[in-house]
């Protein structure tokens, strides 16, 4: 009998008791307990063939191509690598002549009806089944018979077509669409012989995440409309970027040719997006290749534009900034752009006296929200408990919606969400608790103190995920909630979410609210007449301030507006000068995600006309007024970032080849806004409005990508069943909501989502503007409805 | 219409009470739809989705795998012919021809008045009785066409009606479980005693 000699292996390091050591072709592979054999000859690149399998989802086993040999009790067998898992001492073969005879008939069988139509495939070139044709497949048939044939394509949604004969029936967009998204809208059909993808009888596949079906699709079977027939994956150039549509910051490809983007495709970040993007972010590439978009600056004169030269717009903007009164000049926006834009204008602000500025357009919650303890994705998927004070997650950060979702379905994080109505995220909720706006912050103590949700709340870290929820109710509410929150959990880390790519780093390189002058405080003084210049930096007042009548005035009472935008928008038309900026693809920089990660975004494209970066405008503007300026090219500013920012450090040059990003802790330099308590009494009206944003709206960005400007909807208004009953009116019929502001009509649909006494309204879609009824000084808004 | 009906609603209920998930009683339920309708309309699949919680697409992909369930209208009589082997052997073909003249309809297709579906069937499993046929799934062994034409008769005149109901009726789908069978909606994992079935034998 031996004994264990304990010293000894106590000075040994920790066993990993999940580590497996297995073999494959000989060289030893570490790998852990619950891998499959595929994803640890992945992990040394053994490359092994296969169609169905894909890391970031279940393995089915679907396609038979990733044979192998594994050594058992009766010698070598044959079984399939991504449905086995790995055992200690386990010997794995991959490139034995049974294995290769295994993978070249799996080839043979599956091309026995893929048509060979590889030269008009948009696959073609990029495809898995062409490359291991050719890697793996003996080079010919053996079969000589007709091939099926189906009616091609069927386009299964507004973006995405299938052709049927070409798929081999991998079930990757089928598990996608079922576990990833959540929106099992496309299955299996006529199982058997027959076996074909297809949704339901119409009933499209209307899934904010189809894109990525296409993406991960091992053939040409689908396909996605903007990018059907137009290019050829060799023409194609790409260079790894940041999606800036909205803040959660997922990483892609940006491929284009001949000066075109043509491409987005999703790469894989493990602690943001995973591979995954949303149609908005995949898709609005459209916009940057728009006919429409500014190519020169414009000068207004009389009531239309005239096209001027750079140098003499810019002196213009810098002749009414140099005559402008003291504190009266007003920087809105710049959340669009990059970090460095961002740098640059607030730099510019500073030596130039501006404190007047807000990246946020009353529509987000103030910069105090990133002094609390900050969470991550990824802290916040880990485990523990998730509280929802947020907009609907997946409407407005799709692949965040994702990632919690994953997560509840993987089982490590219980959600509770607190919210005025049914979100994406409701199903998938713990609790769901309905809390009409501006209630939340009273209610909340009594919620979390539960006897079950404490206990949940105490077993384990808790992340709130706040943003603005209600564009109809006052930030002040949101705010107070999220305390609520922290002093029932005072541990828990803070999620923000807020609104436009890089709303972050805009807020936390200088273009963040001085002396509390928010957007809102902005506005209200440019509609005195105490704004000599309002500079909209891709900032859009009147399609994007809720308080619709406060942004009217505001953009009406400034003596000058100058707007840099990429569109002539609906307020950039109302401006004295327009500047045309270059887009996404069009600049080198850094963005800031939600997390304050910051990653790379690149230009792929040269800008659009004479377009110019946001930053090389400040620097201009900056010379012009008479600064001393030592920066011509954007490492100067990025040094001079790296300098001036406590926390950033030299993060923007590690970045530049740092896929994941790095996340950076930048407190942004901002008084907090004086936001007064606000009590929220109910008026004589019955309805609480509840505006809130659905993916596909009527921003510019949406509406000038023509393959995603017929998503949005047209506007109704929401309320209960039984509320439809009250009012009298019936399913779809005008209705009039009004209240002492105002009065608009619009039709009315009844959902069970929407709790009793709210009226819900999508923001922005086609038709009545409900921003009329919104005014900014109440920190809710009731209204009335009546059938007519 | 072709939702189920307010009584088909209340019995998709009792049946979705007999299992620990209620997507399980989606096959029951699309028997539900065809024995109300004939046939398993688009509304109807979108209803069991909503009633088992799963995608109109799912209920759809499951559906379209079982060669019983109908998506178009079928006659109330649907005859499977049975064109396998012994059958063929014993005749099948002219009994097919025979049904086709008589009816004056296509293997495949459906009288005029909706009365008749006549379709060619792979091996019903009685092949000692060939040839053999089903009308709504009810066996008729070692028919002549003598026979077939007897049996149509008799079913136009309604006089089988008590043996053969209209297609689509299934009445497993109303099977009364005694108390002491029932297992209820119980998740497998949390079952621990043996069924009643075993009556105190040890499991194999």
């Amino acid at each position: 009998m031996t004994t264990i000699d304990t010293t000894d292996a106590n000075d040994m390091p920790p066993q990993d008791p999940n580590a497996v050591s297995i073999n494959i072709n000989g060289r030893t592979v570490a790998a852990r307990k619950g891998d499959f054999i595929i994803a640890a000859a992945d992990s040394v690149d053994e490359y092994i063939p296969r169609f169905c399998y894909h890391p970031r989802m279940s393995s089915v086993g679907m396609c038979r191509q990733c044979m192998v040999e594994v050594e058992g009790p009766r010698g070598p067998m044959m079984v399939v690598s991504c449905m086995t898992p790995v055992a200690d001492g386990q010997i794995v073969r991959t490139d034995t002549p049974q294995v290769k005879r295994a993978q070249e008939g799996m080839i043979e069988l599956l091309l026995a009806n893929h048509p060979l139509d590889c030269p008009v495939c948009d696959k073609g070139g990029e495809c898995p089944l062409q490359d291991q044709a050719f890697s793996h497949g003996a080079g010919e048939s053996r079969f000589v018979e007709e091939k099926r044939h189906y009616e091609k394509p069927i386009p299964i949604s507004d973006l995405v077509f299938l052709d049927r004969e070409r798929c081999i029936l991998c079930d990757r967009c089928t598990r996608f669409a079922d576990e990833v998204a959540g929106d099992p809208l496309i299955s299996f059909t006529q199982r058997g012989n027959n076996t074909q993808i297809m949704t339901f009888p119409d009933e499209p596949f209307a899934s904010y995440f189809s894109g990525n079906t296409v993406q991960i699709c091992p053939v040409g079977a689908l396909t996605a409309s903007p990018y059907r027939f137009k290019a050829r994956p060799w023409d194609l150039e790409q260079r790894e970027s940041t999606c800036t549509t909205c803040s959660v910051g997922c990483r892609t490809v940006v491929q284009s040719s001949r000066d075109e983007l043509l491409r987005y495709q999703g790469v894989d970040s493990d602690p943001v997006n995973w591979g995954w993007l949303c149609d908005k972010g995949r898709f609005n590439f459209q916009s940057t290749n728009s006919e429409d978009r500014l190519s020169t600056p414009q000068i207004k004169s009389g009531d239309s534009f005239i096209t001027s030269s750079w140098s003499d717009a810019l002196e213009s903007v810098a002749r009414v900034i140099r005559h402008s009164r003291e504190g009266s000049v007003a920087i809105l926006g710049g959340a669009r752009g990059t970090n460095e834009d961002a740098y640059m204008w607030g730099a510019l602000a500073d030596a130039a006296g501006i404190t007047m500025r807000d990246a946020q357009l009353d529509d987000g919650l103030p910069a105090s929200v990133f002094s609390y303890p900050q969470a991550t994705i990824d802290s916040a998927c880990a485990g523990g408990t998730v509280i929802l004070l947020a907009p609907d997650i997946k409407e407005e950060l799709p692949v965040l919606y994702l990632r919690l979702r994953d997560a509840v379905q993987k089982k490590r994080i219980r959600l509770i969400e607190i919210s005025s109505h049914e979100t994406g995220l409701t199903k998938y909720a713990w609790k769901s608790i309905r809390a009409e706006s501006g209630t939340a912050a009273s209610a909340i103590p009594g919620l979390l103190a539960q006897a079950d949700i404490s206990e949940q709340l105490a077993s384990g870290p808790v992340v709130v995920v706040a943003g603005r929820p209600n564009l109809a109710e006052s930030a002040s509410h949101t705010m107070e909630a999220l305390s609520a929150v922290l002093t029932a959990t005072p541990s828990a880390s803070v999620l923000p979410v807020l609104r436009r790519g890089n709303v972050r780093g805009a807020l936390s390189l200088g273009l963040a609210p001085r002396n509390g002058n928010d957007a809102a405080t902005i506005l209200e003084a440019s509609a005195k007449g105490n704004v000599d210049c309002l500079i909209l930096l891709g900032a859009d007042p009147l399609s994007d301030v809720a308080d619709i009548d406060l942004a009217r005035r505001g953009i009406a009472g400034a003596k000058f507006v100058v707007a840099i935008d990429t569109f002539l928008t609906a307020s950039a038309s109302h401006a004295d000068v327009v500047l045309p900026a270059a887009a996404y693809g069009e600049k080198d920089g850094t963005t800031m995600n939600l997390e304050g990660r910051v990653t790379s975004v690149v230009q792929k494209i040269t800008p659009h006309g004479t377009s110019r970066a946001d930053w090389m405008i400040a620097v201009e503007l900056l010379t012009l007024l008479g600064h001393e300026s030592n920066f011509t090219t954007l490492s100067d500013i990025q040094n001079a970032m790296s300098a001036a920012v406590p926390g950033f450090g030299s993060t923007t040059t590690a970045v530049a080849i740092k896929r994941d990003g790095v996340v950076v802790s930048v407190t942004p330099q901002s008084s907090a806004p004086a936001v007064a308590s606000v009590a929220a009494p109910r008026n004589s009206y019955e309805f609480r409005l509840d505006l809130s944003r659905k993916l596909f709206d009527r921003a510019i960005g949406t509406i000038t990508s023509p393959s995603l400007a017929n998503l949005a909807t047209e506007v109704n208004v929401f309320i209960h069943p039984l509320d439809l009953d009250r009012v009298g009116a019936a399913e779809g019929t005008n209705v009039r909501v009004s209240n002492s502001h105002s009065s608009i009509v619009l039709p009315v649909r009844a959902s069970s989502s929407i709790p009793r006494g709210t009226a819900w309204v999508p923001f922005n879609q086609i038709g009545a503007d409900v921003r009329e009824l919104v005014r900014r000084n109440e920190s809710i808004i009731d209204v009335r409805i009546e059938s007519m | 219409m072709a939702r189920l009906t307010e009584e088909n609603i209340r019995l998709a209920r009792e049946i979705i009470g007999r299992y620990p998930k209620a997507r399980s009683a989606t096959i029951p339920l699309l028997h539900l739809a065809q024995e109300q309708d004939g046939y398993v309309t688009n509304e109807a699949m979108a209803h069991i989705a909503e009633l088992v919680g799963a995608s109109s697409a799912e209920v759809f992909g499951t559906a379209s795998f079982y060669e019983m369930f109908k998506f178009e209208p079928v006659g109330k009589y649907l005859i499977n012919i049975c064109g396998t082997m012994s059958c063929a052997l014993m005749g099948a073909e002219e009994l097919m021809h025979h049904a086709e003249e008589r009816l004056g309809i296509k293997m495949g297709s459906t009288t005029a008045d909706g009365k008749f579906t006549l379709e060619r069937a792979e091996c019903q499993a009685a092949c000692t009785e060939a040839p053999c046929l089903q009308v709504n799934y009810r066996y008729r062994y070692r028919v002549t066409p003598d026979q077939l034409d007897t049996l149509i008769d008799d079913l136009s005149a309604g006089t089988l009606s008590s043996e053969i109901p209209a297609h689509g009726t299934v009445a497993v789908i109303r099977q009364h479980i005694p108390a002491d069978r029932a297992v209820g909606a119980v998740s497998p994992e949390l079952v621990t005693e043996n069924p009643v079935w075993l009556d105190g034998k040890a499991a194999l």
